[in-house]
């Protein structure tokens, strides 16, 4: 059994026109220690899969287990990275992390909470800003704020729900390096949610596509097989990283992409041009 | 130079003495053609000018400089504000976060809303059968809905984010409620705060007159009584500008939790 599995799960909500489908017979299964990212459309029901993983919304159908267990309600065991940072803006850098680390932790004490505390705040490089409100920080600053506020509470399962979607072109790459070291070095099982599939192919195991809304559905997984560390401008002359970017676009472009004629926005194209720009 | 200055400061200074001397104008007028029992505004400072000139002084029980008088009306209305702040905020929360205490609460609250304070004030001298506490009573009931109100809609208001993140963290429910639901309704609750406190100064007057304890407005009952109609405008000033301070006090403790 796989550490994270869902199986045969779907859910819909009822509007005034009508019940909408938003995901059907969804099942995925997550090795420990794995970093998986699902690709597609905005508005497929990406943020309602991983708010079901996360415990914060019920399916209506299928199960989802971690480590064997079902998933009925959130818990700290799965450290969630909200799209909107989701931080509490009457707090401080390192309030929000303490909130956290002093809920998930109280049989230590103060000073190992601390240390705590500062050890994930150094890491996401925000010490000089940690006395700092979320206003007073930049997008990218605030999403540091919020990855550093999930691994500090030390969860067996990150979630990330297109954390960097949000981010001008340059963060976006800042994060997707300290991202990648942060799996690296800790291990974790990690869900990447995202529009962009670069950066699920830079920075995943294996990238599934999601087909569009309503009702929509992943198609089959592909394996990421590019050695890490993976170089950011290389990557777009490796000629696997062509044919996964292919299939995964085909995929989204062809089969996945039968909507029921709604409208919606178009995946992130690749950014071939952009890089050559950069490089040349 | 000065043409520029003029330019620069006719917004802000001018205009405001231009209408201020035009309803004095109106005033002077009224005072000697149709209503001769209007005191003039030169009659009116000349009879009040002890009462200004030396503001805390105490002659008698009934004799008292003006902002004497309006500090014993502060007072009385700072402890029925107190009341009104206890109550209203729990109230305020119970409507915010129970879709069932609001269902059953909020009918009975829209219908007392809008009562007088001088239909209270009976009630409340029947219920305590002493001046001062239904004097406190009416300023209580009278000032807390902007509280309950907006307490209630701040509740509603706070954005699921914030809920989420509770929930992931399984806060407890008293951390909950201080970690995450107060901080976010905050700037909600001071807005009711210096609405009611408008009210509760707005109340103070009317309580006075009828109950007869010695403030502004009781100032201003006993002067009608006496004839001493200078008096009655001089309370009316004072009634404004006190009102006017405390709703800029508030105003910047408002924007305060605002920006934050």
């Amino acid at each position: 059994m796989a550490f994270l599995e869902l199986k045969g799960v779907s859910k819909g909500y009822t509007t005034s026109g009508g019940r909408t489908e938003v995901l059907r017979d969804i099942n995925l299964e997550i090795e420990k220690g794995e970093f998986v990212a699902v690709v597609g459309y905005s508005g497929a029901g990406k943020t309602t899969l991983i708010s079901m993983i996360a415990g914060l919304v019920r399916p209506d159908t299928g199960t989802i287990t971690l480590d064997g267990k079902p998933i009925t309600e959130p818990g700290p065991e799965r450290g969630v990275v909200f799209q909107n940072y989701s931080l509490l803006p009457w707090m401080n850098v390192r309030e929000n992390v303490q909130l956290a680390v002093d809920q998930i932790f109280p049989n230590w004490s103060r000073d190992q909470r601390r240390a705590h505390v500062d050890k994930y705040i150094a890491m996401v490089n925000l010490t000089p800003a940690a006395h700092k409100k979320p206003h007073e920080l930049s997008g990218g600053m605030r999403q540091r704020v919020s990855v550093a506020r999930a691994l500090a509470m030390d969860p067996a399962v990150l979630l990330l729900d297109e954390p960097l979607s949000a981010l001008d072109a340059l963060t976006r790459a800042t994060l997707q390096d300290e991202i990648e070291n942060i799996w690296e070095r800790d291990q974790k099982t990690v869900l990447l949610i995202t529009n962009d599939v670069d950066e699920g192919i830079l920075l995943a195991d294996r990238i599934i596509p999601l087909s569009a809304g309503p009702a929509a559905t992943l198609g089959a997984a592909v394996k990421v097989d590019i050695p890490r560390p993976r170089d950011r401008k290389a990557l777009n002359h490796d000629a696997r990283f062509k044919t996964i970017r292919g299939r995964v676009i085909h995929y989204l472009l062809g089969a996945g992409s039968k909507s029921q004629g709604k409208v919606r926005e178009a995946v992130q194209r690749p950014r071939i041009l952009d890089e050559l720009g950069i490089t040349a | 130079m000065i043409k520029n200055f003029l330019k620069q400061h006719a917004a802000s200074v001018l205009l405001p003495l231009l209408g201020t001397g035009l309803i004095i104008l109106m005033w002077s007028v009224s005072s000697t053609t149709w209503s001769k029992s209007l005191p003039s505004p030169g009659k009116t400072w000349e009879v009040s000018k002890p009462y200004v000139a030396e503001p805390f002084a105490k002659r008698g029980e009934l004799d008292q400089g003006i902002l004497r008088f309006a500090w014993y009306s502060l007072v009385l209305v700072a402890k029925g504000y107190s009341i009104a702040l206890l109550i209203g905020v729990p109230l305020g929360f119970l409507l915010g976060l129970s879709k069932l205490f609001s269902k059953g609460f909020d009918p009975i609250i829209q219908v007392l809303r809008p009562v007088s304070p001088l239909a209270w004030l009976p009630l409340g001298l029947i219920l305590f059968e002493k001046s001062k506490p239904a004097a406190l009573f009416t300023i209580a009931i009278c000032a807390m809905w902007p509280t309950v109100l907006n307490t209630a809609m701040g509740v509603r208001a706070i954005p699921q984010d914030y809920l989420n993140v509770a929930r992931v963290l399984k806060l407890s429910p008293a951390k909950r409620l201080f970690k995450i639901l107060i901080p976010a309704t905050l700037p909600y609750m001071f807005t009711g705060f210096r609405l009611s406190l408008g009210i509760a100064w707005l109340v103070i007057v009317a309580v006075e007159m009828l109950t007869g304890s010695p403030g502004v407005g009781g100032f201003l009952w006993q002067e009608y009584n006496s004839l001493i109609y200078e008096h009655i405008i001089l309370c009316i000033l004072t009634i404004g500008l006190v009102g006017f301070v405390l709703d800029r006090m508030m105003s910047v403790v408002e924007q305060r939790f605002r920006a934050a």
